[in-house]
């Protein structure tokens, strides 16, 4: 049996308590694999490590333990191979719209011309539909807007993996919706490999080919996988129409609501 | 309405103007008429007898008037010890520039280096917590003797007491720069010296400014103080010199103007200021 893409194996990590002696871990025996080309998303309550879990796989922070081998590395650090959009977009406000996407993508090609970069980040503006407000800055634009730029930063450096972090969670539910579809046509064309973060059962089912579910800190762990195996064509309008997808759906609330809670992991 | 809104302030603060100026002058014209003049004194001291034994102290009208004499020539030299106006005030621009110069070349990248890291902080912090609120004139001898020239014992002056605000408020912007910015260099494997210009420097620009502010603003107040005492030069020196010859009403000049160029250098820094200010 070949091995995954992305390969998690028994992550944990805990802060020095009050005493400086490590206290109980937020999560441990985090374990999981993610496919090249699969969506994955992750539930928990707040407080579960999903996060500190993303941080850790973009790099920015460390482990207590475990280890973590994307495409035969080790991840150890910050690295190109992984693009990062973050929960509040983090854009730099100083910098344009066109700005904050060439900041990386001159970093990942340094030997590129001024005009190389240009060209390039502005594809990927156009990508995400924002190809009339390139000199814009992030305070003139709206939320949704703002989080587009912060995608279109993460994909303009075509990195291996994308890691979002609650992506759409600062957004209303309409504009959260028409960026849904964007990401998902984006990254069906691209077939780019996701691991995301959100505590949005529908969203997580429109995107996701896998989902993890988180079971509630301390010592919190990867409780159950769902897998999603609804077309992969399903759109926001056509998903409440699939025949699974209330089964599926109330596994996860249900999870969410009863199961999240308990100490012991429900086999998955 | 804004606009009319304005104007009321305009308005008031025209109101006051004309309040202050009547009170001066009523004030100061009332003393005219003082004392009998005994003629031994008057012969013994000439002219200055006429006025009462006693200068009076000027009206309104005598500061206009002497005003408008220092500004159609404010930049004559006729000696060390008549000197314009203007001239004066472009030594003391000149002194308080160049102090607040240099101090900014040692407290930006001092500053940021502190910032940066967190024992160059709590090293530096004793250092810094203790030399703060020493008064800048108190280094003034030991300035003096170890330079051995007034003039650049003035600018030292400015220069360290310039230093303060900048180097706190730099190695304070630095270190708050917000996480989230410094996770977006890193995850873009953006290298070191890059992020420092790209992301630590136009975010902690704001408060670095507000710190050149600050210690131009204190420079300013600090020239007149250390002129006085270097002498020579300078629109400390001015308003000494005028006391020293009972010239109030050229103190008073030198008052306003030191006033006008101190608001100038602030509205200064401020436009600076809004230069490299950033919307969230």
């Amino acid at each position: 049996m070949s091995r995954p893409f992305l390969e998690v194996e028994g992550l944990a990590k805990h802060y020095p308590g009050r005493d400086g002696r490590p206290g109980a871990p937020v999560f441990e025996n985090v374990t999981f694999g993610i496919e090249r080309g699969e969506f994955v998303c992750v539930i928990g309550h707040s407080g579960c490590g999903k996060t500190t879990i993303l941080n850790i796989l973009a790099g920015i922070d460390a482990p207590s333990a475990g280890t973590i081998i994307m495409d035969g590395r080790e991840v150890a650090g910050p690295s190109l191979d992984r693009g990062v959009v973050f929960q509040a977009h983090a854009l730099l406000p100083w910098m344009t719209a066109l700005q904050n996407v060439e900041f990386g993508v001159r970093s990942r090609w340094p030997a590129y011309t001024q005009r190389e970069v240009r060209s390039h980040s502005v594809r990927y503006l156009e990508m995400v539909g924002l190809g009339h407000a390139l000199d814009k800055k992030p305070a003139e634009l709206s939320g949704g807007m703002k989080q587009r730029v912060g995608i279109a930063r993460a994909f303009a450096i075509q990195p291996k993996m994308l890691l979002l972090d609650e992506p759409f969670g600062a957004l209303d539910a309409l504009t959260r919706g028409t960026i849904q579809d964007e990401l998902l046509a984006i990254v069906r064309a691209t077939g780019q490999t996701v691991f995301m973060i959100t505590h949005d059962v529908d969203e997580a089912i429109l995107l996701a080919d896998r989902i993890l579910l988180m079971s509630t800190g301390p010592r919190a762990r990867i409780a159950e996988t769902v897998a999603v195996d609804l077309p992969r064509s399903r759109t926001r309008a056509s998903l409440h129409h699939e025949a699974r997808y209330y089964e599926i759906r109330n596994r996860l609330v249900d999870f969410l609501v009863d199961k999240a809670a308990k100490k012991e992991p429900v086999a998955s | 309405m804004p606009v009319a809104r304005r104007w009321r302030s305009v308005l008031v603060s025209f109101v006051i103007l004309v309040l202050v100026l009547g009170a001066w002058q009523a004030a100061t014209h009332s003393e005219e008429a003082a004392a009998v003049v005994d003629p031994a004194y008057a012969a013994l001291v000439g002219n200055a007898a006429a006025s009462g034994g006693k200068t009076p102290f000027p009206g309104p009208g005598e500061v206009a008037a002497q005003l408008w004499r220092h500004l159609q020539d404010p930049f004559y030299d006729r000696g060390p010890n008549d000197k314009g106006l203007g001239l004066q005030l472009a030594y003391s621009i000149a002194r308080v520039l160049t102090g607040f110069l240099c101090a900014a070349l040692v407290a930006i990248p001092l500053g940021f280096l502190i910032g940066m890291s967190r024992t160059l902080y709590e090293a530096f912090d004793p250092f810094i917590q203790v030399l703060k609120p020493v008064s800048p004139l108190a280094w003034m001898p030991l300035a003096l003797y170890t330079i051995k020239d007034a003039n650049l014992s003035a600018m030292f002056v400015i220069f360290i007491c310039s230093i303060w605000p900048m180097l706190i408020n730099t190695a304070f912007g630095v270190g708050s720069v917000r996480q989230d910015w410094l996770n977006v260099a890193r995850t873009l494997e953006v290298p070191r010296l890059r992020t420092a210009c790209k992301v630590i420097l136009p975010a902690a620009a704001p408060t670095i400014m507000t710190g050149m502010r600050i210690s131009i603003g204190i420079a300013w107040l600090v020239i007149v103080a250390a002129e006085m005492l270097i002498g020579g030069t300078g629109i400390g020196y001015f308003v000494w010199n005028e006391w020293n010859n009972l010239s109030i009403a050229n103190i008073i000049c030198a008052i306003l103007f030191i006033g006008l160029i101190g608001m100038a250098l602030d509205v200064l820094l401020a436009r600076a200021a809004r230069l490299v200010s950033y919307r969230e």
